[in-house]
C-alpha cells in the first residue's frame, strides 16, 4: 500500500528498482482532453525492451485513449514521451510506425479485398520504380508468416476470406514487416478461441525473446498471469499503480486498484424503502424474455422486468450484453426464444413492432444510432411519436415544439430552445434528448445501453436521477453498462453476463464491485 | 481513494411520488438542479441561436445565393439579347421548358434527401409516354374520359418506382445499380412497345383541350410544375412523410431504432420519383403530341444536377424543394440565353459543368464549416 501511494504521489519517481534509464518507452503525465471529458489525466508508463507489459483497467479508464496517444492517432495535450532515451513527439501515425511502434487495434484495420501479402506491405510496398515486385513480396510474406508460426496462410489469399484469427496473424505480420520495437496489442484474445490464444502467446514470447517490447491490453486476468511480466493499472484516466509483478500481485489487489474511485457518482435512492416497494414486487413483469438466443452471440437468456424496476446487465465488451438489448428491441433477429411486453409477444426482428408495443431503446452509439445529428432538437424528440402531432399526415409543428420545449425544460437540457441541431449539444444533453423521445412516447419498457458513455461527471448524476424517476413513474428499465459501479448504483437487480450467458443474478445491494468484476472476468462464482 | 465501495446519496434530492403511476411523465420528473458541468458543456455552436444563425440553419443564404445567380443570368440575357430575352413570352417559354425537368427534379429531391439516387427517371418517363399513347390509340380510350390516360401513365411510373424501391429497400441492391438497370430496361421496353416510332396521340381531344388552356395567360404545363413544386414543398416540410424522409436519409440506423419503417419508406420514395417521371411523360405528350422511347434522354443527370445545385445534400438528410426549383430555373434560363444568342450547345454544356462543380464545392465548403463550428 505504501509503495503504491508513493508511486501515486510522485509522478517523477522511478517506478521500479530497475530505474527508467533502461526503459524503451517512458511516458510521464500524459493528459488528453476531449471537449468536456478529460480522458487521460496524468498517465505514467514505462516499458522495457523484451517485456510484456500489461495494461489493466475498467472500461473508460483510458486504455484505448492511451494507446492512441502512443501510436500518434491522438496528440497529447500535456506530458512527455521519451522513446529510446530521447524525448519525442510523433506528429502522425506513420512517424510512430517509422520509429518502431506498431499497434494492433481491436477492430482490425485490414483491407478485405487485398491479398495477405498486399495487406502486409500496404503503404511500404516492395517495388522498383513503382512496379511492385510480387515474387519478392510473397517470399518476404512467407518468411514473416513462418516466423509467426502460420506458414499455412498463403500470401495470395484474400484477407476477407480468412478467419478472424487468421486476420489477426496478418495484422501481426504487418506490424513485424516494419522494424517493430514495441508492439501494442489491444484485447487480442477477444476474437480468438483457446488454441489460437496459445499460439498468440507463443508468438508474443518469441518476439520478446528477440528484444521486442509488448504492451498487452486485456480484461482476462488468467492471460495476464500467463504472459505478462509487469502490470500498469489505469483508473479514471490516470495511472494508479505501475510496475506491479504480473504473477505475484494478488487478484484482490488488482481489483481493488481498478475499482477504488477518486470520483464518486451520486446515485438516487432506490424505491425499496418507499411504499411502492411491495407494489413493484407484486406486479406482473412488463418485460418478459424467455430463452432468447442469437446464434453465436448469446444463448438462453431469461429475464423479467417489473414496472418501476431497474434491472442492470453487467458484462465486458463482447460479452453479448449490447446484443441482448438490441435483440429484445428487434434490431437483431433472435434465432430462438421470445419477448413479451405486457403479456403480448413481440414480432422478431422488427423495431417498428417493438416501438408500437411501447419499448424504447437508447442505443450505445448515441451519435450513429440514436440521433439525427443535423436535425433540430424537437424533431429528434418527436420522431417516434409523430402520429400524435399529425392530422392526415400534416404535422402541427407548433404543438411539436411546445411539447418538446416542456421536456427540454423539465430535463434541463442546455442550451434551452428546441430548434437548433442536436449536433451542438454535449453528450449528456444529447442523452437527455434520446430519453425525452421515449418519455414523450409513453413507453412501458426502456432499454438503456451505456446511458452515460461520453457524459461528463456532473451530468451523470442528472441522468441517473432521470432514469430512477422514470422507473418510479412505472416504467420498466433495463440498463446495460460496462461500468460496474453504474450498474450497482442504479439498478435494483443485476444480471452478470459473460460470454453470452447470464452467469449470476442478484439484488444489487447484495453485490459489490469487486464481486461483480470477479464474475465478469473470471466467470466462476466463488 | 482506497475505499472501493460505492457511495450513494442519501436520496434527499429525489422527489417521490409514492409509487403512483403518473399519467404525464413530465410531471414525474425531478427538478434537476443545474450543475456547473452542465453549464460548461454548452457547445460553442449552440450560441448561434441568433436570427442570423437560424437563417443560416434554414439554408436561407444558399437560397439567396441561388437567386443572385439566377438574376445574374437574367442580367446577362437582357444585355446580350435585349427585348428578345426580357419579354413575357420568353419567360413563359423558359417556364414551359422547365416543366419536365422541374417535375422530375422535385421527385428526385425526395429520393436524394432520403439517401438514395434514381437514374431511371428519364427512361421511366419515356416508358410512361409510350405506354399511355399506346392505350390512347385503342378503343378503350375512346370510350372513357381522357383522365384514364393520365391514370395509365401514373400507374406505369409508380410501378417502375415500386420495382426500384423493392429492389433497393428489400433486395438490398445498391440504388445506383438498381435504377441503372431500370434505366436500361425501361427504355428497352419503351422501344419494344413503340417499335422505335413516335406514337401520335391526336385522338386524345379532351387531353389536349385541357393542356391547351391558359389560365391567367399561363400554360397548363407551367401550372402543373407549380402545383407539383408546392405539393412537394408541403410534403417535404410539413408532413410526417417529409420528416421521415429527412430521418431516413440523415441516419437510417437511428431512424430504424426510433421505430420508423425504413424499408417501406425508402420504397415509397422511389414510387414518388416514378410518379413524378410519369407526370413528366404527360408534359411530353402535351407539348409534342407524341409518346416516344427517346423522350427524357439524360433527363436524370440534369435532374440530379439541379437538385444538388439547389442545396440538397447528395449524401442525404438535407433537402430543399425551393433550392431544386431555383436549380431548374438556373439551368433552363442558361439554355435560353445561349439559344437566343445562337451559341452552340457545346459551350452551354461546358458552362453547365462549371456551374455544377462550383455548386458542389460551395456545398462542401459550407458543410465543413458547419462541422467545425
Amino acid at each position: 500500500m505504501t509503495t503504491l501511494d508513493k508511486q501515486l504521489g510522485e509522478p517523477e519517481g522511478a517506478p521500479s528498482s530497475a530505474g527508467s534509464d533502461d526503459a524503451l518507452l517512458h511516458m510521464r503525465g500524459i493528459v488528453k482532453q476531449f471537449a468536456a471529458v478529460r480522458a487521460l489525466d496524468g498517465v505514467d508508463l514505462d516499458v522495457r525492451a523484451g517485456e510484456v507489459h500489461c495494461l489493466l483497467g475498467q472500461n473508460g479508464a483510458g486504455k484505448s485513449t492511451m494507446i492512441k496517444v502512443l501510436s500518434a492517432s491522438y496528440q497529447p495535450d500535456e506530458g512527455t514521451v521519451r522513446w529510446d532515451g530521447e524525448e519525442v513527439r510523433f506528429s502522425t501515425p506513420q512517424a510512430a510506425i517509422k520509429a518502431g511502434i506498431s499497434t494492433i487495434y481491436q477492430e482490425l484495420d485490414l483491407v478485405p479485398g487485398l491479398t495477405v501479402a498486399e495487406n502486409i506491405y500496404l503503404g511500404h510496398e516492395v517495388s522498383t520504380a513503382g512496379f511492385s515486385r510480387r515474387g519478392d513480396t510473397n517470399q518476404r510474406t512467407r518468411d514473416l508468416l513462418a516466423r509467426l508460426g502460420h506458414s499455412e496462410i498463403p500470401p495470395g489469399r484474400l484477407v476477407g476470406d480468412l478467419s478472424p484469427a487468421g486476420q489477426q496473424v496478418v495484422s501481426m505480420a504487418r506490424a513485424l514487416s516494419h522494424d517493430t520495437r514495441l508492439l501494442i496489442l489491444d484485447e487480442p484474445s477477444a476474437v480468438l478461441d483457446h488454441g489460437e490464444v496459445e499460439n498468440l502467446f507463443r508468438v508474443v514470447r518469441s518476439l520478446t525473446a528477440a528484444g521486442v517490447a509488448v504492451i498487452y491490453i486485456t480484461h482476462r486476468l488468467d492471460e495476464i498471469r500467463e504472459i505478462g511480466d509487469r502490470i500498469t493499472v489505469l483508473k479514471d484516466g490516470s495511472t494508479v499503480a505501475t510496475g506491479l509483478p504480473a504473477r505475484e500481485t494478488p487478484t484482490s489487489e488488482l481489483i481493488r486498484l481498478m475499482t477504488g474511485r477518486s470520483i464518486k457518482y451520486v446515485f438516487p435512492e432506490r424505491t425499496e424503502q418507499s411504499v411502492s416497494a411491495e407494489d413493484v414486487a407484486a406486479a406482473e413483469p412488463v418485460l418478459k424474455v424467455e430463452d432468447l438466443s442469437l446464434a453465436g452471440v448469446f444463448s438462453d437468456v431469461d429475464l423479467q422486468v417489473r414496472p418501476g424496476e431497474i434491472v442492470g446487465l453487467a458484462g465486458l465488451v463482447g460479452s453479448g450484453r449490447t446484443e441482448i438489448l438490441e435483440t429484445i428491441y428487434g434490431a437483431r433477429r433472435a434465432s430462438s426464444g421470445s419477448v413479451h411486453v405486457d403479456g403480448k409477444p413481440l414480432r422478431r426482428g422488427s423495431t417498428h413492432a417493438a416501438v408500437k408495443a411501447g419499448v424504447g431503446l437508447a442505443p450505445e452509439e448515441r451519435k450513429s444510432q440514436g440521433l439525427l445529428l443535423d436535425q433540430s432538437v424537437y424533431t429528434n424528440i418527436t420522431v417516434s411519436s409523430m402520429g400524435r402531432f399529425s392530422k392526415l399526415g400534416f404535422l402541427d409543428r407548433g404543438a411539436e415544439k411546445r411539447r418538446a420545449h416542456e421536456y427540454v425544460e423539465s430535463l434541463d437540457v442546455r442550451p434551452k430552445g428546441v430548434e437548433h441541431a442536436v449536433r451542438a449539444l454535449s453528450g449528456g444533453n444529447q442523452q437527455k434528448i434520446v430519453l425525452a423521445r421515449w418519455l414523450l412516447r409513453d413507453c412501458r419498457v426502456l432499454l438503456l445501453d451505456e446511458p452515460t458513455r461520453g457524459v461528463d461527471v456532473g451530468a451523470r448524476s442528472e441522468i441517473y436521477k432521470l432514469v430512477r424517476s422514470l422507473a418510479d413513474s412505472g416504467i420498466a428499465v433495463l440498463v446495460v453498462s460496462s461500468e460496474v459501479e453504474e450498474v450497482l448504483g442504479l439498478a435494483d437487480r443485476v444480471l452478470v453476463v459473460r460470454e453470452g450467458r447470464v452467469v449470476h443474478e442478484a439484488v444489487a445491494t447484495e453485490l459489490d464491485e469487486s464481486r461483480v468484476l470477479d464474475l465478469v472476468m473470471e466467470g466462476t462464482p466463488k | 481513494m482506497t475505499d472501493s465501495r460505492t457511495e450513494r446519496s442519501d436520496g434527499s434530492s429525489l422527489d417521490k411520488n409514492d409509487g403512483k403511476h403518473v399519467a404525464d411523465p413530465v410531471e414525474a420528473l425531478p427538478e434537476v438542479e443545474p450543475t456547473d458541468s452542465s453549464q460548461s458543456t454548452i457547445a460553442p455552436a449552440a450560441t448561434r441561436n441568433s436570427t442570423f444563425g437560424r437563417l443560416a440553419d434554414m439554408g436561407f443564404f444558399r437560397i439567396v445565393g441561388l437567386v443572385v445567380v439566377l438574376l445574374l443570368i437574367v442580367l446577362v440575357g437582357t444585355i446580350t439579347a435585349g427585348d428578345r430575352f426580357f419579354a413575357t413570352d420568353n419567360f413563359l417559354t423558359i417556364l414551359r421548358s422547365s416543366a419536365v425537368l422541374g417535375v422530375v427534379a422535385v421527385g428526385m429531391t425526395f429520393v436524394i434527401t432520403g439517401g438514395g439516387i434514381d437514374l431511371s427517371v428519364g427512361a421511366v418517363a419515356a416508358l410512361a409516354s409510350v405506354w399511355a399513347t399506346t392505350v390512347a390509340n385503342q378503343q378503350i380510350a375512346q370510350d372513357t374520359h381522357w383522365s384514364f390516360i393520365v391514370l395509365v401513365a401514373v400507374l406505369v411510373g409508380a410501378g417502375a418506382g415500386l420495382v426500384n424501391g423493392i429492389l433497393i429497400a428489400y433486395g438490398k441492391v445498391v440504388a445506383f445499380i438498381a435504377t441503372l438497370a431500370m434505366l436500361v430496361a425501361a427504355r428497352a421496353l419503351a422501344e419494344t412497345i413503340s417499335d422505335n416510332r413516335n406514337q401520335s396521340a391526336r385522338e386524345l381531344r379532351g387531353f389536349f383541350d385541357f393542356f391547351g388552356q391558359k389560365p391567367l395567360g399561363i400554360d397548363m404545363v407551367i401550372w402543373l410544375f407549380v402545383v407539383v413544386a408546392i405539393v412537394g414543398w408541403v410534403l417535404l416540410n410539413r408532413t410526417t412523410f417529409g420528416r421521415r424522409t429527412f430521418a431516413v436519409g440523415g441516419n437510417p440506423e437511428a431512424a430504424r431504432l426510433a421505430g420508423i419503417n425504413v424499408k417501406r419508406h425508402t420504397t415509397l420514395l422511389y414510387v414518388l420519383a416514378g410518379v413524378c417521371a410519369a407526370l413528366a411523360a404527360l408534359i411530353y405528350i402535351a407539348r409534342t403530341t407524341t409518346g416516344s422511347s427517346s423522350h427524357g434522354e439524360l433527363l436524370e443527370l440534369d435532374a440530379i444536377a439541379a437538385v444538388v445545385i439547389g442545396g440538397t445534400l447528395l449524401a442525404g438528410g438535407r433537402g430543399t424543394i425551393t433550392g431544386t426549383v431555383l436549380g431548374v430555373l438556373i439551368f433552363t434560363t442558361l439554355t435560353n440565353v445561349f439559344v437566343l444568342n445562337n451559341r452552340p450547345p457545346s459551350e452551354q454544356d461546358l458552362l453547365k459543368g462549371a456551374v455544377i462543380v462550383a455548386a458542389v464545392l460551395l456545398q462542401q465548403f459550407v458543410a465543413s464549416r458547419k462541422r467545425t463550428t
